[in-house]
């Protein structure tokens, strides 16, 4: 908002001060609606060529319903372990002052950076049985990483975990310190105040966070099909029977698959909205 | 800060050593792990993987691919920055939300919906074949895939700065009798310079890293529709482990590279660029 738009009379309708608005939102429109709404609409209208029952049918088979239970219960797995650690980087990047803190600070956007094969790869090389980390992983514990459902979240929480940080980060900056001395004064320990006092305040950033890796997760292609083994039943997530649909030439399917996945998506993010709304509301 | 929002020293400490190792396990060794797969039998090979024809045809693809998309997502996501940070018009809320819609849609959706449209079977496949225009399995399908998912990031970098920035001084200028495009480029521009150039950056990297929205549209034609991703995918499957990892390895330096010139640009303009892209 710009401060002399609060102190200038308001005419019944403010003439457009700038130009350019008609070239700038044509521009617009046509490469949002030729690159994003059309193709999207397409998607909207493909399933129902197979009629409403052929598309709950192409939903109900059993391999698709597994690789659902996959994609979405990693997403959650996997956004749900960036809790704590997203929460652990935030707070040590915007509270202490330690060398080697903007190297840390940079690192933590690698995944945002880093093409989503090469993570794939990297990660399957690190949880392979002979890996650096699968193979003290297996000779401690038993249990193999790489080519089983475990994979697939260690590879999602991967790409799930900067959302946490950075959505954290800056509400845990902006932070005002005086209610955390107000609760000190008051007798509070450290840790009473962090529990009663800090984490409250950045639930709601928390919420979004998890929101926006959890999305990010659950259509999560690239990372994932490495280091998943891809079995049938098992370890294998909903994007991928996308691509096994086209390559059976199943466009309405695959269709049904992809609609059914960003509708299920949408759904959850409203709700932890409405969530984070209330959240809010609570803190008044 | 004072003593009373201070955490205790060991605390302290051992948040850092922790953060630290995690760090480590979960951002440094994927890292070295691609690149000591890349040399596990010297430089030579993973040298002669890069320098292989069919590695030099994907990184060519790449390379034409994003001079395609990166123009294109930079000149509309210009355009909406201006409509919606210097303009009024009722449904701003709505555009942004709908320029933004193709961050939180699958990779492989990005590339499933074109496929809808030009594929065999698709809407306008048909008359696209009779006409003799390929569009999947081709070029112009490699580059709308990759144009989708890389639609946000010069426009959503460059909104909350312009909004911050407000109008007085592109209203100066037109007070002073600037045309539109004399505004935007000696007062705009100027100001918005290096989130701009960030922008381009984070939406390049993804555009030459992209994965899954290629690869359903792509058909993996060798030395024609490979890019340099799906290039590592193919060695990979064919178990050429050196040439994966060293695809692998080149385009794990361009996600390095692109980091580093991000958090320059931050420290220049001491703000944070493309939060939570």
């Amino acid at each position: 908002m710009s401060a002399s738009a609060a102190i200038a009379p308001r005419s019944a309708r403010r003439r457009q001060a700038l130009p350019g608005l008609g070239l700038t939102l044509g521009v617009t429109f046509a490469w949002l609606g030729a690159i994003v709404i059309v193709p999207l609409a397409a998607l909207a209208l493909k399933p129902w060529e197979l009629g409403v029952a052929g598309v709950v049918a192409a939903l109900a088979e059993p391999r698709v319903l597994a690789a659902f239970r996959m994609s979405f219960g990693g997403a959650l797995a996997a956004a749900l372990a960036s809790v704590p650690v997203g929460l652990l980087f935030a707070w040590v990047i915007t509270r202490y002052r330690f060398p080697g803190r903007r190297v840390l600070d940079a690192l933590i956007d690698l995944p945002f950076a880093l093409p989503t094969a090469v993570a794939g790869l990297a990660l399957t090389a690190l949880f392979a049985s002979n890996g650096w980390l699968g193979a003290p992983i297996e000779a401690l514990t038993g249990w193999k990483v790489a080519y089983t459902p475990a994979g697939v979240i260690v590879a999602l929480f991967f790409v799930a975990l900067p959302f946490m940080v950075r959505t954290v980060e800056p509400v845990l900056r902006d932070l005002p310190l005086d209610t955390e001395e107000a609760a000190a004064t008051l007798g509070a320990t450290r840790l009473q105040t962090i529990r009663r006092v800090v984490l409250p305040a950045l639930a709601p950033a928390m919420l979004t966070g998890f929101g926006l890796g959890f999305a990010r997760a659950v259509g999560e292609y690239g990372s994932v099909i490495f280091i998943a083994g891809n079995m049938p039943m098992i370890s294998e997530i909903a994007p991928l029977l996308i691509v096994v649909k086209l390559e059976q030439f199943s466009y309405a399917a695959a269709a049904a698959i992809g609609l059914a996945m960003l509708v299920l998506s949408f759904a959850i993010l409203l709700l932890l909205n409405l969530w984070q709304r209330r959240l809010r509301r609570g803190l008044g | 800060m004072s003593a009373a929002t201070r955490d205790p020293a060991p605390a302290r400490i051992a948040l850092v050593l922790l953060a630290a190792a995690l760090a480590v396990a979960v951002f440094l060794l994927p890292l070295a792990a691609v690149l000591a797969e890349a040399l596990r039998r010297g430089w030579e090979p993973a040298w002669s993987a890069i320098s292989d024809p069919d590695s030099l045809a994907a990184i060519r693809l790449t390379l034409l691919v994003a001079s395609i998309s990166v123009p294109v997502n930079t000149v509309g996501g210009v355009a909406a920055a201006w409509a919606i940070a210097k303009c009024d018009f009722a449904g701003k809320r709505l555009l942004t939300t709908l320029i933004e819609l193709p961050f939180s849609v699958s990779p492989v959706i990005s590339g499933l919906v074109y496929v809808l449209l030009f594929g065999a079977q698709g809407y306008l496949g048909p008359w696209l074949r009779a006409q003799g225009i390929e569009i999947i399995f081709a070029l112009p399908g490699l580059v709308l895939a990759t144009v989708f998912v890389t639609f946000p990031f010069v426009a959503r970098t460059l909104i909350p700065l312009m909004q911050e920035q407000g109008r007085e001084e592109e209203e100066a200028a037109a007070t002073l009798g600037a045309g539109g495009w004399q505004i935007f480029r000696r007062v705009t521009l100027p100001n918005v310079k290096w989130a701009l150039l960030a922008g381009v950056l984070l939406c390049n990297a993804r555009a030459m890293g992209e994965f899954g929205a290629v690869s359903v549209v792509s058909g993996h034609i060798r030395g024609q529709t490979n890019t340099m991703p799906l290039h590592v995918e193919i060695l990979y499957n064919e178990y050429m482990f050196v040439g994966a990892f060293a695809v692998a390895a080149l385009l794990a330096l361009l996600g390095v590279v692109t980091l580093a010139a991000k958090t320059l640009l931050e420290m220049l303009t001491s703000r944070r660029i493309g939060e939570h892209v």
